[in-house]
């Protein structure tokens, strides 16, 4: 199946070729910014960042995609930036976004809202992160990371670490995942932020070969890649026990003394204090890296949807 | 319809009957027709009663009303063991089962408060596809929410 035209609502619509085929666009795309050459594919087209929530990296980082290839973004920031703030509904905020672009990308905090958007709008819609439920394009990125990474996805052993219940780009990226084939994957979590029971329905049901551990120390000498994200304070109700798992989780230096020389750490970012500072300068710290591959990976997105990449 | 034996709904001469409604369900299957009573055609409802089948069973009759098949397939949600008898000048012409459908609009409100289809000045029906029949799992369209086909009837559009 094609790109042209096509919503990306899920990691799941996609199928292992489509995302191979998106992969080698964005190797084309990341060359020809290194080289500086100036690309006119989306000359006079569009694209509306609808951001009803906030961001930065996925905002400015479409911006960039858009603004690389010689498109225009117009961008609605936040939710006071468009007529939402005086009471206007989705529904009627999309049609007038639609009718001003080629593309929408929606960012917002309500679960399913990608979707409803796409069900409105005729231009095509991409998902930028809907609450806590999928947030497809920043697996699209995690992907083509471990992909350039290691050469291949098929036969990492990856843990995947942190909240799990309520971080939509890990329900994504266990989703994207099942479209390949890794040795292991290790669910790595405090009980209560284990992953939600339709997340691991499906990735069982997919065949992805899931452990759930709740420590890391036992596991970090396996894995070619672990995946970190946040444990927020919010989750916790007693501040007590919020330290204390938020010190059982932290990767240090210390921690990572038994990992394997091979081993790279992912985070879709921002992050605050789950990785210890001194971490980055260490050759295990890939996420500057990852987040630098999230232009060129929206820039070959944005040319296949829009179907100006031949 | 062994349950008919002494009760005091008569035989209707045109429309539907529900039978085999697991007991206790009518109301909730009116519910889910969306049947209120106020539409003008003569609704019977039997409750609780005797069954060789299930033992205790609900009726509905509906008088010159004719339910199509998938108007009355939702009704397997709350009552899967139901029958459907479309009735012409006293007779059964038509007898079916009920089986649920592959996709569901507008009758569950998802369970997800978060949901985009809860917020109310958004225009999203709620819609739900049919991920396992035994035992009946459904799922949102929209947030990937899910509902196990026992707390259906919690959910239930107002």
């Amino acid at each position: 199946m094609g790109f042209a035209g096509r919503d990306v609502l899920s990691i799941l619509d996609f199928s292992r070729e489509d995302l191979e085929e998106l992969f080698s666009v964005a190797d084309y795309m990341e060359k020809a910014v290194k080289e500086k050459r100036k690309l006119k594919l989306l000359e006079g087209y569009i694209v509306a960042l609808a951001f009803l929530e906030p961001s930065t990296r996925t905002m400015y980082s479409f911006q960039s995609a858009t603004h690389r290839l010689g498109g225009y973004a117009l961008v609605f920031s936040s939710r006071e930036a468009t007529s939402l703030a005086k009471g206007e509904n989705y529904a009627d905020t999309i049609r007038m976004l639609d009718s001003y672009s080629d593309l929408i990308v929606i960012r917002s905090r309500y679960e399913g809202a990608a979707k409803y958007v796409a069900d409105i709008a005729e231009n095509p819609v991409i998902n930028g992160g809907d609450g806590k439920h999928e947030h497809p394009t920043q697996t699209m990125i995690d992907l083509y990371t471990m992909k350039r990474l290691f050469g291949d996805i098929d036969g990492l052993t990856i843990g995947v670490l942190g909240d799990l219940k309520y971080a939509r780009t890990i329900a994504s990226l266990l989703y994207g995942l099942t479209r390949y084939k890794p040795k292991k994957v290790y669910l790595i979590s405090p009980s209560i932020l284990r992953i939600r029971e339709e997340v691991r329905d499906t990735i069982t049901r997919l065949g992805l070969p899931i452990e759930e551990v709740s420590s890391l120390r036992d596991i970090i000498g396996e894995l070619d890649v672990l995946y970190v994200t946040r444990i927020q304070k919010e989750r916790y109700p007693d501040p007590m026990e919020y330290e204390r798992v938020k010190h059982a989780f932290k990767i240090t230096p210390e921690v990572l003394k038994d990992a394997r020389p091979e081993l790279k750490i992912l985070h879709p970012l921002p992050k605050i204090d789950e990785i210890d500072l001194r971490v980055d300068n260490l050759p295990y710290a890939a996420y500057f890296y990852q987040a630098r591959l999230g232009v060129p990976l929206r820039m070959a997105l944005l040319a296949l949807v829009l179907g100006v990449w031949r | 319809m062994s349950g008919e034996k002494g009760l005091l709904v008569s035989k209707i001469r045109d429309g539907t009957v529900i039978d085999h409604i697991s007991a206790g369900k009518a109301l909730k299957v009116l519910r889910i027709l969306g049947i209120t009573g106020s539409e003008g055609f003569r609704v019977a409802i039997v409750m609780n009663a005797d069954s060789r089948k299930l033992g205790r069973k609900d009726i509905i009759k509906l008088e010159n009303k004719y339910l199509s098949k998938k108007e009355v397939d939702l009704i397997a949600l709350v009552a899967p063991t139901a029958t459907i008898n479309i009735i012409r000048d006293y007779d059964v012409v038509e007898k079916y089962n009920v089986s649920l459908p592959e996709e569901i609009t507008g009758l569950i409100k998802c369970p997800n408060p978060n949901c985009i289809t809860r917020k109310p000045r958004e225009v999203a029906l709620s819609r739900f596809r049919l991920l396992r029949k035994d035992p009946v799992v459904l799922e949102c369209c929209y947030c990937g929410a899910r509902v196990l086909g026992e707390d259906v009837e919690k959910y239930l559009e107002a």
